[in-house]
């Protein structure tokens, strides 16, 4: 199995410099990085890539049992760092790719220096004293307005890609277009992600955590955000001047200098 | 929101001033609003627009309006975000159509899964469930459906008892496939356990079959070959073989190429009071007789039958030492010849006698009767 391949892995900066791996969330692919990743390829081995199921990454990978929970993309992730053997990892991960983060560290500590999440949650859905943000039948909504809008693609796209192994550009053509997913493959990366509880994992994620929380978040509101850095052993919260759920598209500049702020600082430390 | 018409106001039921100051997700549904963060936002931000995104807009009474949304974000001279102009289209209708549609593609495919199911269960009584076990002989059979198995084939085979130390097998192919195909299949399995009380020679168990498949109400016919065992008490069986437009069964010998038993008929069901010939032989240790369907020889790639050369080169290939391994290779063979996608179904039995039986043996219950 050639996981570069599996996962269109994008290697950039010097071989010798410390990796930092990005991971994308629910909704994309790493071209959510494009703005905020190359700021680091002058000293850091930059690494993105594409969770099977997303992007460019080989839809023939596609398990629907594997992918049905974030374990699956925990998987991915590791693979990805054990395929380069990356060591002293800077992780990441935005959104529900902060958790599948926190997963990876907790398995293979060994590999990982440090992680930043970026607009993390733990669990979308409201609990006994837990504030999610949202009820049980608005995850069940998402999922319906999913089959709405992914029922043109799915149509006229899916046959393409499924049919045409011969014809790989029509499978190439569907990489430029951002964001997309087959149907199937994201109603289920949407019921990993927002049925997912990962509150247990925080406070055995051994590495130090900088999280990056926006203003104005929806979908990981500020109580959240706070909640993750108080639950995480050892953790830096700082809240982005940005909305949204998208900083490193809708303040690509900010976000890059979070990061490297809090990344010089350890280095000096 | 910096600007919005009246038309959006109607449609909505909101004063100009729930609107203008706030967020256009702040209208949005729950789950809306997850998309919009997750799809909308980004792709509108990366591409400067998006096409056709479907939410729900809450209005002022607390009902829902489906949506389209078009929306362009324009950039100042120096790529800064200035204003995204969105479009809104009332999709009230084409959401209902598009429910339907996803309601009736669901009940599709839980009615193939459900078919498939009943294809299979159908498929399991037109084939014992394990091949019997039978004192003093090696008996190893497979059934296989064509394709995906969504369809009940017409191939089957049946081996029964009908006295001590003496065996009927039976193997054939109903023509065509489905459900009015798997009657015909049922009938004639059990016509023939029936017959071969009534009958001792195979060729006039032949005869009687082709008049009653004859004078059934469907169109369909068979083939079918029909072997009469008698174990011998040298641990040989002597075999009465009789066919019907069925091809002839092979005969495998210790270092032998397979040879064909001259056994031929008409085939059964088509034209009335029909004659059968018959050919007897002893089938000794060590010796093999193949039982085959056409899924075997007429499976094709790109136009090409796997054919009789394949399948004697296979047969003699594999030789006569290993009957389960011999049906289970040339199982194997004709499916990987067809790329793994069957064309056709495929029934092989082969018996041969097992040396040396041990006549104290304990079989335990016949599988299928006992």
């Amino acid at each position: 199995m050639d996981v570069l391949a599996r996962n269109n892995v994008t290697v950039l900066g010097p071989a010798d410099g410390q990796p930092l791996v990005f991971a994308h969330g629910f909704g994309c692919d790493q071209s959510m990085w494009r703005h905020v990743a190359p700021a680091f390829a002058d000293r850091y081995r930059v690494v993105t890539f594409d969770f099977v199921g997303g992007g460019g990454s080989d839809p023939a990978a596609y398990d629907p049992d594997k992918y049905a929970t974030l374990d699956g993309y925990r998987a991915d992730l590791l693979d990805v760092v054990r395929a380069l053997d990356l060591r002293d990892v800077v992780l990441v991960g935005h959104s529900v790719a902060a958790m599948v983060g926190a997963m990876a560290t907790i398995a293979e500590p060994d590999r990982f220096a440090s992680m930043v999440m970026v607009g993390p949650s733990p669990r979308y859905v409201d609990d006994e004293n837990y504030i999610g943000g949202f009820g049980r039948e608005d995850i069940d909504e998402l999922l319906t307005s999913l089959s709405s809008n992914y029922l043109g693609w799915s149509a006229a796209m899916a046959p393409a890609i499924v049919g045409n192994p011969d014809r790989p550009e029509l499978g190439h053509e569907l990489t430029e277009a951002f964001c997309r997913m087959d149907p199937e493959v994201a109603r289920r990366f949407a019921e990993a992600t927002f049925l997912s509880d990962n509150r247990d994992d925080l406070p055995r994620v051994p590495v130090p955590t900088l999280v990056l929380q926006c203003r104005d978040d929806i979908i990981a509101p500020m109580e959240v955000g706070e909640y993750v850095a108080e639950q995480l052993p050892d953790s830096t919260f700082v809240v982005l001047e940005a909305t949204g759920h998208c900083p490193q598209l809708s303040a690509p500049v900010l976000t890059a200098e979070a990061i490297g702020t809090w990344l010089d600082g350890r280095a000096a430390a | 929101m910096l600007r919005v018409n009246a038309t959006f106001l109607r449609w909505t039921g909101r004063p100009v001033e729930a609107v203008v100051g706030r967020r256009l997700v702040d209208l949005l549904t729950p789950g809306g609003r997850i998309f919009h963060e997750t799809h909308y936002a980004p792709m509108l931000r990366m591409q400067g627009s998006v096409h056709e995104i479907a939410v729900d807009l809450r209005c002022g009474d607390g009902s829902r309006l489906s949506v389209l949304l078009n929306a362009t974000l324009s950039r100042d001279e120096h790529g800064a975000e200035r204003e995204v102009l969105v479009a809104v289209f009332d999709a009230t209708e084409r959401r209902r159509y598009e429910r339907q549609l996803l309601r009736a593609h669901d009940e599709a495919r839980g009615a193939e899964a459900r078919a498939m199911t009943l294809a299979r269960t159908l498929q399991q009584t037109l084939v014992p469930p394990v091949p019997p076990r039978v004192r003093g002989l090696t008996l190893a059979a497979t059934y296989r459906p064509s394709g995906d198995g969504s369809q009940v084939g017409g191939d089957f085979y049946d081996v029964f008892p009908t006295g001590p130390d003496e065996q009927v097998v039976v193997l054939g192919d109903v023509s065509g496939k489905g459900v009015d195909a798997a009657v015909v299949t049922s009938l004639v399995r059990n016509t023939v356990r029936a017959l071969a009380v009534l009958h001792h020679r195979p060729s006039s168990l032949l005869a009687e079959l082709n008049d009653i498949v004859g004078t059934h109400e469907t169109e369909r016919f068979c083939t079918a070959v029909v072997l009469r065992m008698r174990r011998e008490p040298d641990g040989a069986w002597r075999v009465v073989v009789a066919a019907g437009g069925h091809p002839p069964p092979l005969l495998l010998r210790p270092d032998e190429p397979a040879v064909e038993v001259d056994v031929h008929g008409p085939l059964v069901g088509i034209l009335p009071d029909q004659e059968y010939g018959e050919t007897e032989l002893r089938l000794a240790p060590r010796e093999v007789l193949v039982l085959y369907t056409d899924g075997v020889t007429e499976a094709r790639r790109d136009g090409e039958l796997f054919g009789e050369v394949r399948l004697h080169a296979t047969l003699d290939r594999v030789g006569a030492r290993d009957v389960p391994g011999l049906v289970a290779e040339l199982e194997e063979e004709v499916v990987a010849f067809q790329s793994g996608v069957t064309g056709d179904d495929i029934a092989i039995v082969a018996v041969s006698p097992t040396p040396d039986p041990d006549p104290d043996a304990d079989l335990g219950p016949d599988p299928e009767t006992g």
